[in-house]
Formats: structure tokens, sequence, C-alpha cells
């Protein structure tokens, strides 16, 4: 039970490894400090239900320091605007909740990044992270036969999270090539601990077949998905499934810091050594910072909490350790980055906006994203364009320039701050 | 943990352990359209993660909630648009 109005020193939004990291560092200095999250439970994606199911031991170390170091918890809370200077709406099961803060901590994630192509609106194709998500809440996969394409590091994590609750894995897809995956996974030995990870899943995941520079053009069926069509550029072939998980690696979650006014570059949020944003008292770390992965998001999460909590001497001790992760980051991104052939697998007649349902061509027909909002309502849906406007991005090179609240559908007495 | 959970999903009873999603109820249930677009596609979760609206399902009369974020409660009456 939370209170419809309260106040803390430092609000982190996003429980995930570094919002958690975040509130640690900044609690244990003690300052009053609140995270708040979509999720009923701590952890965000990458350590979602770790809480109960105790799998992985960095997770349990961190979720048990969030315990102990006084930080509030406010979960099932999604920020839905920041009406004011230093406050946020957020909605809750039970009505609307106003959160002030003195000092934010942005800690909101990414997304994955979902590309058009034909038949992949049908039910059954899903990002791979998504039904990993969907798995630990549940969603029966034991026997079920599962392609996994797209690219990057997460597709090898969620075929060995499959397999282990029984699913046949057919086939990885990954579009980017052997010799720059394989450069990519000679840079871990730079990281040990990263490179002890990938030889365990790849010992688990003998025997399941897995093929670089290949990339899916079509998703088979009538009212679900029951087989792929793959293509390395001078072939293409059909593989059956049950479910295709296809997902072209993450996208930062910027819409808060956009909302809050915070400067972009390059797509993601401007950070000081610090991990202050260029709007005061307003940090960012992890993911929307640049997509780093979860050691990263630990190490910034930290640098921020200490130094919002005043300590900057902790939060300069680890500007190393950061710099590190942030060669680890450009070299995930050299490894992974998209092909152009990803560009043209969508055709005219291709649904682009899944919420508003409008066809490529009419999308490609417009001048900018702006223009083909007010002309096709594409990224006018309930995700507000987190799906296809990230693929316009990298499909039309068209920006988002800014956001509009609510920052996800809400109920009006909540936004009107009516239903308590 | 012998607790189970009980719930309709488009009037057929599914039992799920507790912490399990109701968009996996959805699918322990044999449905796989969780709602129909404007246009009349059949959709299914896409991001799992609460963000792409795609699993939108009415659970106990209330329509648009998405089920990926929703944990099932004993007695919850959930309908997909089918």
């Amino acid at each position: 039970m939370t209170e419809p109005r309260s106040r803390f020193d430092i609000v982190v939004v996003g429980a995930g490894p570094a919002g958690l990291a975040a509130a640690c560092a900044a609690a244990e200095k003690g300052k009053r400090v609140a995270v708040v999250d979509d999720a009923p439970s701590p952890g965000g994606q990458i350590w979602k239900g770790e809480q109960s199911r105790l799998s992985i031991p960095q997770a349990q170390k961190w979720i048990e320091r969030f315990r102990r170091s006084g930080a509030t918890l406010l979960d099932r809370t999604a920020v839905i605007a920041a009406p004011e200077p230093g406050v946020l709406l957020a909605e809750h099961p039970e009505g609307a909740r106003e959160i002030e803060w003195s000092k934010l901590i942005i800690a909101t994630g990414a997304r994955e990044l979902f590309l058009p192509f034909p038949g992949w609106t049908l039910p059954g194709v899903m990002g791979p992270g998504g039904l990993q998500a969907l798995v630990k809440g549940g969603w029966p996969i034991a026997g079920k036969r599962v392609v996994i394409c797209g690219t990057g590091p997460l597709l090898l994590a969620v075929a060995d999270g499959l397999k282990k609750q029984g699913a046949t894995i057919a086939m990885i897809a990954e579009q980017a090539p052997m010799s720059r995956v394989a450069g990519f996974g000679f840079k871990t030995l730079r990281h040990p601990g990263k490179l002890v990870q990938g030889m365990g899943i790849f010992a688990r995941l003998r025997g399941v077949p897995y093929r670089c520079g290949v990339w899916p053009v079509q998703a088979n069926g009538g009212e679900q998905v029951n087989s792929v069509t793959l293509a390395d550029g001078s072939n293409q072939w059909t593989e059956k499934c049950d479910l295709l998980a296809c997902g072209f690696h993450l996208v930062p979650n910027v819409e808060l810091p956009l909302a809050m006014g915070c400067e972009l570059a390059g797509g993601c949020v401007r950070v000081d050594a610090n991990q202050l944003t260029t709007v005061p008292d307003v940090y960012c770390s992890g993911e929307p910072t640049g997509i780093g992965g979860v050691d990263c998001a630990l190490t910034e999460g930290q640098i921020a909490g200490y130094s919002a909590a005043g300590s900057d001497d902790q939060a300069a001790a680890l500007s190393n350790e950061r710099a590190g992760w942030h060669a680890f980051r450009l070299a995930m991104s050299n490894a992974f980055a998209l092909r152009e052939e990803l560009k043209s697998l969508a055709n005219p007649e291709t649904t682009f906006c899944r919420c508003e349902d409008v066809a490529f061509g009419r999308v490609k027909a417009a001048s900018g994203w702006r223009e083909a909002k007010l002309l096709t309502r594409c990224g006018m849906g309930a995700c507000q364009g987190r799906t296809c406007g990230a693929a316009a991005k990298f499909i039309l090179g068209w920006g988002m320039e800014s956001v509009r609240p609510p920052l996800l559908p809400a109920r009006v007495g909540n936004l009107t701050r009516t239903n308590r | 943990m012998a607790e189970r959970v009980q719930l309709r999903v488009n009037g057929k009873s599914v039992e799920v352990t507790p912490g399990t999603v109701v968009a996996a109820a959805i699918a322990m249930a044999g449905e796989s359209k969780f709602r129909r677009s404007v246009s009349g596609m059949p959709r299914g979760p896409l991001c799992g993660m609460g963000l792409c609206m795609e699993c939108r399902v009415t659970i106990n009369g209330l329509s648009q909630c998405r089920s990926c974020q929703t944990l099932c409660e004993p007695g919850m009456e959930v309908l997909t648009d089918d």
C-alpha cells in the first residue's frame, strides 16, 4: 500500500540493475530513497522473477543488498508524466500517485528493437526477451519448437533459458556476419566474467544450430505463426516453428528523459562523469545512456547513486570500472550492427504501425515522422510509437524529437489526479 | 508450493501457480489471439514487458488491461477479444 502523495530525497525510476545499484548507493549514504517500477517485483527485465527464483547469483546479491539498504520500492507504479518540477505523476492499480523528488535518477532500461517483415504481426511472433519474460511468468514452453532470430547476445541467453525450460530450439539465426561475432567473442577475453558466462551458454547449447549472417524474411501462418522463411543472402529456406522469437537488439527507453527535457546524443541520454544529464538534479544510468549490458548498468547506477547522495569521491572511484564497460559497449555495438538488407524486409503492404494498422508504403511516402503521424496515424496508437518509431529510425532515418504525456496509456482519473 | 490459483479465460477454467501472468494463463487455455487489431487482424504478445500493448485483454470487466504485466488472481475472469 502506498500513499497518494509521497516525498523522497532521491527517486529512482526503474528497478533493474542500474536502478537497484543507484538506490543501494544512495540509501546506504543515509538518503531517503524510493524506486518506482511498473512491475510487481524488483529486477527489471534482465532479472525478472529473480526475487523468488534464485537462479542468478549477481541478481540475488543486488536484490538482497537493496532489501537491506532502507530504500522503498514503489512497485506496480508506472510513471505517466512529470507535471511540475520535482514531481512525478504515476499510475498504481489503486489510483494516481504523486511522487516528489529532490534528485531524480532515471534508469528506465531498454526495449527490444522490432523490425517489420511480412507476417511479423502473427500471434506467436515475439521478441526473444519478451518470450523469455513471458516464460518466467509461466508461459507454457515445454515441448514447443522455437526459432530465435535477430541479433545480439540476448539471442543466446534466451535460447539457453528456453532450452532449460524444455523448449526445442530449432535454430538461432544471427544477422551479423560470423567474422564480427567471432571478433566480439575474442574481445570478451578482456572481461573474464563475460567469457565464462558465454562459454557456459555455448556448452549448454551444444547441438543447437547457431547460424551467423542469417535473417528472417517472412513469418508464415494463418491465425498464428507456423514457420519462418530465413535468408543468408544467397539462399532462402523455411523452418517450422510453434513460436518465432525475433528481435534486433535493444533500443534505450528515453521517453521519460525526453519528457524531462534531457538532451540526447545519438539516440541516448547525454550524461557527464557523474551520470548527470543536461537537466539539473536529473541523473541517468544504464541502457538509456547506451546499450552496455548489466555490468555497465550496475557501475553507472552506483556512480549516479553516490553522486546524487553527495559522495563524489565514491562515484569517481568507479570511473575506471565504467571505462572498461564502455569499451565492451562499443565492441558490442560494432559487432551487432544491423545489415542494410533489414531495411527492405517490409513490402509496401506490410503492416508497419501495429497499433493503427498503417502499411509501410503509406508511412514511407511521408516526408518525416511528424508528417507520417499526421497523415497516416502511424505511431499515434496505444504504444505511442514505441514499436514503429524505433523501426522508422533505423529504416527511414527519422528521429523522434519529442514525447508528450501521458508516457503510457493511463486512466483519465489518474491523469487528472482525481482518482485517489 | 502446492498453492494453486484458479481463474477463467473465455469461460474456460485454468489453474496456475502463484506468480503466473495473465498472458501465460491465456496461452495455457490454448488461445493464441489476444486481441483483434483495428482492421481485424489477430494479435498476441510481442514485447512481454508492458510497452507494445499487443496483449491487451479484458480482466474482470475492465478492458485494455496488459495481460503480460498482470498477475493471475483467484476468480479472475479474462476475456480475449476474438
